[in-house]
């Protein structure tokens, strides 16, 4: 009963080309691709809204938020006809954003567009990335962190997602730290720190020498050029106040 | 004990192959039998500096593969008795090594040698990393500049994870070699100085070699800087550098060159 599809709008037009005057509001077109689901009725209506109704007893929030297309080649309805099944779906709070499979003829204006040309695609469940692999062996203690005692060099990677990350060494520029908690760098930080990846916005990082690529904290995140010149070099921290990172010189 | 050293670097042109050419003969001259082996199947230059082009019959990959023994591929060379030159082929690829193969072959060089010196491609990549594979101790070569020390960085790591040694939970040795050093203008801040290099690297110092015309001029000849012209002032830093390989302690300067008294004295009027 149901597939997939991408609509697609393929008008793409630059009428900001001729604009004369430098004052006047820039408009621009796009063409974009989105993902839509398709729902493709079968007669007779009333039994295919029944199967429909059972759908969202079982998962009510199934079509929320969700664009939805209407394919009526199956079907062979009327101009009213349509209109009453996208009031019947409305009262479901399914609202179509346009139809398929259906003569142009057969539409008013006051019914959603009629689109053509969508493709197949498959819906790929959302997959994590995959994660570097820790390269450094790591010493996990009972209170959750990870401890190393050499330096982090260039190209390699830590992950500790279940806690902070205390480093002796230094982190060399293009080496990775990532970790669910705090990161701690004893020695230099020149590569990149991402700490509370998982959500945790109360992480820091703290390291004695600031020479860093890039630091995050629970996805805010500034790289070298956002960072204060003054702090270079000095032991400093870096901490979320909201939705802004601050980084200021330890001591 | 036969040490097996490799000369690695991360990055190309930093002088990989001059260094294993004038470690190798420096350590010969000191009396130790040394075998140099080029690693960098496909675009071998240990051949050139060492000035045995020549020669070379059979190569690196003939014995990994079992076609030559290993006596038949070595080149003596013809300055120093008992320094020989295992050379690469330039016909063929760095797919072509194998770690097993590769393994045996060093495996049979130490049984003949005192010290065998692996010249490592640039690059990370098989060629590398088979090398640097069974090395006991190993020099980066860097220069003074951020790139050149980043892949030394990277290198580093990868001697600590991915040769035997690391398997085997111990540690390869390693030094630093920063080589085409310019004193006049590190001064200036226009090159990394020595502190800031070995403080990114946290790896302990194997010598300095100055920037010099002497370097082009001896590879020109197909000859070791250490053998071309002993008294210039890289030869002298690479002398050095063997010394300390070997476990000597050498106060540690950067050489200059020895002007003749009549330049040192109109020099600086004829600039």
């Amino acid at each position: 009963m149901m597939s997939e599809e991408t609509t697609q709008d393929v008008s793409k037009q630059d009428v900001a080309k001729e604009a004369p005057k430098a004052a006047r509001q820039l408009m621009r077109f796009r063409g974009r691709s989105y993902v839509a689901y398709v729902l493709a009725p079968q007669v007779p209506i009333v039994e295919w809204l029944d199967e429909v109704d059972a759908t969202l007893a079982k998962s009510p929030g199934f079509f929320t938020a969700k664009p939805i297309m209407l394919d009526l080649a199956a079907t062979s309805l009327s101009t009213s006809a349509i209109r009453h099944l996208i009031t019947s779906l409305g009262e479901r709070s399914i609202r179509v954003l346009g139809l398929e499979g259906v003569d142009q003829a057969a539409l008013s204006p006051d019914l959603p567009p009629l689109l053509s040309g969508g493709r197949d695609c498959a819906l790929m469940p959302v997959t994590t990335k995959p994660q570097p692999v820790v390269e450094e062996k790591p010493k996990v203690n009972s209170s959750g962190s990870l401890l190393l005692e050499s330096p982090v060099r260039s190209g390699q990677s830590v992950v500790f997602a279940d806690g902070d990350i205390t480093i002796l060494g230094s982190v060399g520029s293009g080496a990775e730290i990532v970790a669910g908690g705090s990161i701690h760098i004893y020695g230099a930080l020149r590569g990149r720190a991402m700490a509370g990846v998982n959500g945790n916005a109360n992480a820091r990082i703290f390291c004695n020498k600031i020479e860093a690529e890039l630091l995050a904290i629970d996805g805010f995140y500034q790289t070298a050029e956002d960072i204060d010149f003054s702090l270079r070099g000095r032991p400093a921290q870096a901490w979320l106040e909201g939705n802004a990172m601050k980084i200021t010189a330890l001591s | 004990m036969a040490k097996v050293l490799v000369v690695t670097s991360g990055k190309g042109g930093v002088g990989k192959t001059t260094s294993t050419a004038a470690l190798g003969a420096a350590l010969a001259q000191q009396g130790a039998r040394v075998c140099v082996v080029d690693f960098d199947v496909g675009l071998r230059n240990l051949d050139l500096v060492m000035g045995a082009e020549r020669r070379v019959v059979f190569d690196l990959i003939n014995v990994v593969q079992g076609v030559a023994k290993l006596q038949q591929a070595l080149i003596r060379d013809k300055r120093l008795e008992n320094l020989w030159l295992l050379p690469a082929s330039q016909t063929r690829d760095k797919d072509a090594l194998t770690a097993e193969g590769v393994g045996r072959v060093i495996a049979d060089l130490r049984t003949k040698f005192d010290w065998v010196i692996c010249d490592s491609p640039a690059g990370i990549e098989r060629g590398a990393t088979l090398a640097m594979r069974f090395a006991d101790e190993a020099v980066i070569v860097t220069n003074p500049e951020v790139s050149s020390v980043r892949d030394s960085d990277r290198i580093i790591g990868m001697l600590d994870a991915k040769t035997v040694k690391a398997e085997k939970g111990e540690q390869v040795k390693k030094h630093i070699l920063i080589t085409r050093f310019d004193s006049n203008r590190a001064a200036r801040g226009e090159m990394l100085s020595i502190d800031d290099i070995l403080e990114i690297l946290a790896t302990p110092l194997l010598g300095i070699i100055p920037e010099s015309q002497e370097v082009l001029k001896a590879s020109n000849v197909g000859a070791p800087v250490t053998l071309n012209n002993v008294l210039s002032a890289p030869a002298r830093a690479y002398i050095d550098a063997a010394k300390r390989l070997s476990g000597e302690t050498i106060e540690m300067m950067i050489p200059t060159e020895r002007k003749p008294i009549l330049q040192r004295l109109f020099g600086r009027r004829a600039a």
